[in-house]
């Protein structure tokens, strides 16, 4: 197995056996992976949401730069490529091409 | 009382005591509980059903080994018919595919494998069952083949430590995405053969540095989770973060209580699922209320600044070692009571390291 290396083309999917909902106990997004639980942010909530499987991680830095158009678009591509790169190393997404 | 008790995330359910494995440093009490006082299939689902209403978030199912009972595919159905994420907790030496496809279709979202050794000679002679290895890396292969993704979790100790990165090496071989190399904690079984198991700390600051190059060389394709053994540090563990703060554990019989060890302090008494609500029992009981928060903490805790990091270490250690479950974890070197730790480690350099296996009394 190798490591998934997230760039513009990437297009991802949530990997099987992790789960992202909103949990009505704490009214809160939760992600929830191998003996881990994360309670992601506003921000990647967002992004995460954005997450369908075939978008590319392009597309959707696109997307969140129209939105959010005071932010140049190389900042938006950083923060999100960060940010999916260690969901990525930590098991959370799969490339949506593979397998 | 403390200011504000949040929903757990967790519940750790023993749904038996009985093994086919005897590991010597078995985490289940020395009192073990027999097959007859254990919960019915009908009260494990009413306890998952109640957990999910709570805020619970994710299920280990654990035991002893818990593919002793036959009823595994209903609870697990039923924990994740509520939404709560369910994790197997197993020796992997009894069953293989046919239950696996069987949990994977109730609902079943993974599976930790334990192992005792690399070796299948060192793993079996820990175990105390001949032909264990050999089940358990069919049983890994069988995880992998059902689609189901593989935690192994390494238990090591100064008998095994020099083969850490031939684990690392067979984790990664068995298709894991998840290592969990965990040192023995010190309770029940393990407290009494500790002089077996305990490393000295050259052994531990070297498998630390092969931990910690392993997890650089092997981002994103293994994740390796890192359990040391406390008598090492110099400041307590966050033990279970918190008494009764995130985790709750259900014995077989159905005795609620906020960590595994719990038991031991025997001045408490632990509410049963049988007689009361999860709720209740949560934010209601006595005894998990007890050493909630910070309010019960002696000094050194009390005016330190890692109070609300360490949560005054763990209560269980404080009574095994100091005899008082309120004192702070003589683990910690502000403690008065550290150099029973430092003891601890001197005599275990000059004894034997033979070992007990865990039996029924």
């Amino acid at each position: 197995m190798e490591r998934l290396t997230v760039s513009d083309a990437s297009a991802l999917r949530i990997a099987p056996h992790i789960v992202f909902r909103f949990d009505e106990t704490r009214q809160k997004w939760i992600m929830m992976a191998p003996e881990r639980l994360m309670l992601p942010d506003e921000q990647a909530v967002e992004i995460l949401q954005l997450i369908d499987g075939k978008t590319s991680v392009g597309g959707i830095i696109d997307s969140l730069a129209k939105k959010y158009s005071q932010a140049p678009r190389e900042e938006i591509a950083k923060d999100v490529t960060a940010m999916l790169q260690d969901l990525a190393d930590k098991g959370c997404l799969a490339d949506a091409n593979a397998g | 009382m403390p200011t504000q008790v949040d929903p757990p995330l967790a519940l750790l359910a023993e749904l038996t005591h009985r093994c086919p494995l005897r590991c010597p440093y078995c985490s289940n009490p020395v009192e073990l509980e027999r097959s007859a006082s254990e919960l019915s299939r009908e009260e494990w689902q009413r306890v998952f059903t109640e957990a999910a209403a709570l805020g619970v978030l994710q299920v280990h199912l654990s035991g002893g080994e818990p593919m002793v009972r036959r009823d595994l595919p209903a609870l697990i159905a039923t924990a994740n018919g509520k939404g709560i994420y369910t994790n197997l907790i197993t020796s992997g030496t009894l069953g293989g595919e046919a239950e696996l496809r069987e949990f994977a279709a109730a609902g079943l979202k993974h599976v930790q494998l334990s192992f005792q050794d690399f070796t299948a000679k060192t793993n079996d002679r820990i175990a105390g069952l001949a032909g264990a290895h050999e089940k358990k890396m069919k049983f890994a292969a069988a995880v992998r083949a059902v689609g189901l993704p593989l935690t192994v979790n390494m238990v090591v100790h100064r008998q095994n430590l020099a083969g850490l990165p031939q684990m690392i090496d067979m984790a990664q071989a068995l298709g894991a995405r998840r290592l969990e190399i965990a040192h023995v904690q010190y309770y029940a079984w393990a407290l009494i053969n500790r002089a077996a198991f305990l490393p000295s700390r050259e052994q531990l600051d070297e498998a630390t540095r092969i931990v910690e190059a392993a997890r650089e060389r092997l981002k994103g394709v293994l994740a390796i989770d890192y359990i040391v053994p406390d008598y090492h540090a110099v400041r307590p563990k966050s033990c279970m973060n918190g008494w009764a703060r995130q985790f709750l554990n259900v014995t077989p019989s159905g005795k609620a209580v906020p960590c595994h060890a719990a038991e031991t302090i025997k001045d408490l008494d632990f509410p049963s699922v049988r007689e009361q609500s999860l709720a209740d029992i949560w934010y209601r009981s006595e005894a998990f209320n007890k050493f909630r928060g910070t309010d019960w903490m002696p000094e050194p805790c009390q005016s330190c600044d890692r109070r609300e990091i360490d949560w005054g270490g763990c209560r269980c250690q404080a009574l095994m070692l100091a005899g008082d479950a309120a004192r702070t974890d003589p683990v910690c070197a502000l403690s008065p009571d550290h150099v029973l730790v430092e003891q601890a480690l001197n005599e275990t350099s000059r004894l034997p390291a033979e070992f007990v296996y865990r039996h029924f009394s």
